[in-house]
């Protein structure tokens, strides 16, 4: 079982549940898909035993075989590309590397060259492999690394994913890669406001979905109604605990900081499990 | 010489657009005649990089100069190696810009003068 633990909301907690069932369930592998703040190992603790460059194949051209017809850059849906009279131009942080200019280049004068966009880290911790995703700074194709991270993925065994938050491209390629989907929401306006976003796009990509509430006695009654609304259900709900707080700011997954927390998180497992066999394929 | 100048409307009296990529229209000017034409701009609707994508079209119209409100790093970029030059700071009619680039009141830039997806 693959599972994709996301919200829409940033800071409701997916890492700390994440980390926590990886470490409950002792899953065969935690991948870090949240490549622009990757930080799952900041309660993970793995052995970290590689890294290395992930690259994207971006378009060069063969100056002494381009005409400047320009058909490259009229195909480029992002515009990457700019045709002069007398230069050809690329733009590597606009390219999606989709190889279309190379493709419709009437003279293959237009070669791919890899360019580095992030790495991946890989470790493990007992029994669970780990992959993280680091996407470099100012870079854009953040999805392009978290297909890198994702194909990682063992064949079996259950893997635990931590998502990128929000509803777009970055969250939508890691759900669409799951069996299932936790969204993890936190029961505040901007919580619910973001979760019924995330809910949305986990509809219409079709992954059975189940919610889990985070700090849930700060009155979390608007956000059971939205699940109830959308037909998903509240898997779990979580206190706000002072010492679950004090713990991860010293880096103590939640847990170990909440041991009466490890029952109803292995728990989840077969839960989800079922739910995931309603995924239709 | 041909300049030319980003805008709302068509010819010589319609409002410079403040906007370079997504700018609706280009109108060029032939500043011995002052005969303008406009063409639209291909970048209005361009989901990224609409200002590379209008700065090619000011290339292809053969323009050597280029007068807009302000220009973002992309678009400056493929100028630049067009051998277009660009000025800002170009407001209310397309006449208006022009009579100013002629007297010499708009700023010709070195670079961009604002960030990307302001200026384009």
């Amino acid at each position: 079982m693959r599972l994709a633990v996301a919200s829409g909301k940033g800071g409701t907690g997916k890492t700390t549940v994440a980390t926590s069932l990886a470490l409950a369930w002792e899953a065969t592998a935690l991948l870090d898909c949240d490549v622009e703040g990757p930080n799952a190992h900041l309660l993970f603790h793995p052995e970290i035993e590689s890294r290395r460059a992930v690259t994207v194949p971006v378009p060069r051209v063969k100056e002494d075989l381009c005409t400047h017809c320009g058909e490259c850059a009229d195909f480029c849906r992002y515009n990457a590309l700019a045709v002069l009279p007398r230069r050809w131009m690329v733009f590597h942080e606009l390219c999606h590397s989709c190889g279309g200019c190379r493709i419709v280049c009437p003279t293959e004068a237009i070669l791919e060259v890899p360019r580095t966009i992030g790495e991946l880290v890989t470790g493990g911790r007992g029994p669970t492999r780990f992959f993280q995703g680091v996407l470099n700074e100012g870079e854009a194709q953040a999805v392009s690394l978290i297909r890198e991270v994702l194909a990682q993925a063992p064949g079996d065994g259950v893997t635990v994913m931590d998502a990128p938050p929000g509803a777009a491209c970055p969250m939508v390629t890691v759900v669409r890669a799951a069996d299932v989907a936790l969204l993890v929401a936190e029961p505040t306006p901007f919580g619910r406001h973001d979760l019924e976003a995330a809910l949305s796009a986990v509809r219409e990509i079709g992954v059975p979905t189940a919610v889990l509430i985070n700090r849930a006695d700060w009155g979390a009654e608007g956000t059971r109604e939205l699940c109830r609304r959308h037909g998903v259900p509240v898997l779990l709900e979580i206190p706000h605990l002072r010492r679950a707080a004090e713990a991860y700011s010293n880096s103590i997954p939640l847990v170990e900081s909440v041991p009466d927390l490890r029952a109803p998180l292995v728990g989840l497992l077969p839960r989800l499990e079922r739910l995931a066999g309603k995924r239709v394929a | 010489m041909k300049v030319c100048v980003t805008t709302a409307g068509e010819g010589l009296d319609a409002p410079v657009d403040s906007r370079l990529g997504r700018a609706q229209n280009l109108v060029i000017v032939d500043t011995e005649t002052m005969e303008a034409e406009t063409v639209t701009n291909p970048g209005r609707e361009a989901g990224h990089g609409a200002g590379i994508q209008a700065a090619q079209e000011v290339a292809r119209t053969g323009a050597s100069v280029l007068l807009a409100a302000h220009c973002g790093p992309k678009a400056f970029e493929v100028f630049r190696q067009a051998g277009i030059e660009v000025y800002a700071g170009a407001h209310g009619t397309v006449q208006t810009a022009v009579e100013g680039f002629l007297a010499g009141t708009l700023n010709k830039l070195e670079r961009a003068d604002t960030a990307v997806g302001l200026g384009e």
